[in-house]
């Protein structure tokens, strides 16, 4: 067993800690469960009811387990374009991209969000980055690793993240913080309400309209409080942000995203910005080449699945009796009313329409490469 | 007509030689919303803590055990339409299936009402 083993090992056994909302979770009656190494709400009154609130009115989600770190100093652009796929550089202030990190063989380590900051946000530093609950002491100790000395990296652990998402998320923060209003997908903004400075980005990960407000994590309740008194509010446990992410085809770090799989593989080529691959020098990059050359070796799909039985991730999937892929991520989709998934399959059995076959529990359950999403995002982009 | 208990949160009538099963409301409760209930066929026979059916919720796929030996004579149609039934009425319309039962003396070890509602608080 190497040094890292015992490392992951000790992490395993360390108790579960607490976030910022903890106790007011728990006043709300929510379920809570082991997340990411911290207790987190799975649910309030039920996975499918709080799943169709999100699809017609707002919901708010307790984030606070993902990291929200800051970069500052000389040549920070062309220090995060080194460990990033994505154009830094092109990134305007308030302005926001997905990204990821990759390790040396294009394999992904974490995805993220990444925008640069203005109006003086977070003591005046260039970059906001948020990553991954589960991954974010792997990606600080990777960035550190990579990262010239230059480059100041803070980690804002006394941040709490919320996110309010759904088609009336807008007109519900606007009633609280009118200026929101003007924000469109994939912008930020610095805002102050009842003289707490907020970083609000209108994104999310539930295929809605919405936001993600970075707050300090003393004032976390009482915004939390602020939101689910409006009409349009009720707090939404991590079961439901699964079952409308996976509607949304978003991927999953974790599940859907591994350091095994690559990034033209997972359909994430969007995020590698024209001039990026051209003229590489980030980490990962002969990967990328090499696979929108060649193709992948596999490739990131949906999965439509006959009839009314799950299919759950690590599910084994058949082509003609042969297996060309797995599930990673799959469960029934409240809205589209059937059971869904995402997985891996290799790159002949991959087009849509793809006829397959997925074993569960012995038996056979005919699945078809489907589109995504499974159902339309209804983001907020410029008119 | 007797209701027995067991530890895994299921429900047991006997009536005659017939058992019927199914999982207790604290059961449902736990599992959330319930989308899928995989049962066994009609003539398969059980040793007791066989795996018998399978619930799915939302979230994940739970096992549910044979809690006694028996054979498979009818099995709840309804809940191929409405898995919801579970939730909404887990101790009567939402049972699962009915056993011939093998051996009456395994009933023995199981809990009554007021000894389940006990064991729940304990929880």
């Amino acid at each position: 067993m190497s040094g890292n083993d015992d490392i992951a090992h000790i992490e395993e056994e360390l108790p579960l800690q607490d976030l910022p909302l903890d106790t007011w979770h728990r006043a709300r009656g929510a379920r809570m469960v082991g997340f990411a190494g911290y207790h987190m709400p799975i649910q309030y009154e039920g996975i499918m009811a709080e799943h169709g609130w999100v699809r017609e009115h707002a919901g708010l989600f307790d984030v606070s387990h993902m990291g929200q770190l800051t970069f500052s100093g000389d040549g920070v652009d062309e220090a995060l374009e080194y460990l990033l796929p994505s154009d830094i550089k092109g990134l305007k202030p308030f302005r926001q991209r997905y990204s990821m990190l990759l390790d040396e063989e294009g394999g992904i380590l974490d995805d993220l969000m990444v925008s640069r900051l203005g109006a003086g946000a977070f003591d005046g530093a260039d970059i906001y980055m948020v990553v991954n609950g589960a991954t974010k002491y792997d990606d600080i100790g990777w960035m550190i690793e990579h990262l010239p000395d230059e480059v100041v990296m803070n980690h804002m652990d006394e941040q709490a993240l919320l996110a309010l998402q759904g088609p009336e998320a807008g007109e519900a923060l606007a009633s609280l913080i009118p200026e929101t209003g003007d924000l469109v997908f994939m912008q930020s903004g610095l805002f102050t309400w009842r003289g707490v400075p907020l970083w609000i980005s209108r994104s999310g990960y539930t295929g809605e309209d919405g936001f993600e407000i970075s707050v300090p994590a003393d004032s976390a309740a009482l915004l939390a409080d602020a939101l689910c008194t409006l009409p349009q509010v009720k707090p939404i446990g991590l079961g439901a942000r699964d079952s409308l992410r996976l509607e949304a085809g978003l991927p999953l770090y974790g599940h859907d995203l591994t350091p095994a799989v690559s990034t033209i593989g997972a359909d994430l080529g969007f995020a590698i910005q024209k001039r990026r691959r051209e003229e590489g020098g980030f980490i990962g990059h002969a990967r990328v080449m090499k696979e929108l050359a060649d193709g992948p070796g596999s490739k990131r799909v949906g999965l439509k699945i006959e009839g009314r039985l799950p299919v759950r991730e690590g599910a084994p999937i058949f082509a003609d009796g042969i297996r060309v892929g797995e599930v990673t991520s799959g469960g029934f989709a409240p809205t589209v009313g059937a059971p869904i998934a995402m997985g891996w399959v290799s790159l002949p059995h991959s087009a849509i329409d793809t006829a397959l076959e997925i074993e569960v529990r012995g038996k056979r359950v005919a699945a078809t490469v489907a589109p995504m999403p499974f159902v339309p995002h209804r983001y907020r982009r410029k008119a | 007509m007797s209701r027995y208990f067991t530890d895994e949160h299921e429900w047991i009538d006997v009536e005659g030689e017939i058992a019927t099963v199914g999982i207790t409301d604290y059961a449902q409760e736990q599992l959330g919303d319930i989308v899928f209930v995989e049962l066994p066929a009609e003539g398969t026979t059980f040793e007791k803590g066989d795996d018998a059916a399978v619930v799915e919720s939302v979230k994940a796929a739970s096992d549910v055990y044979a809690p006694i030996s028996g054979e498979v004579v009818e099995t709840n149609g309804a809940l191929e339409d409405e898995p919801a039934l579970v939730n909404s009425d887990a101790e009567e319309d939402g049972w699962f299936f009915k056993l011939r039962v093998t051996d009456a003396s395994e009933l023995e070890g199981l809990m009554n009402e007021a000894a389940y509602k006990k064991f729940v608080a304990s929880l």
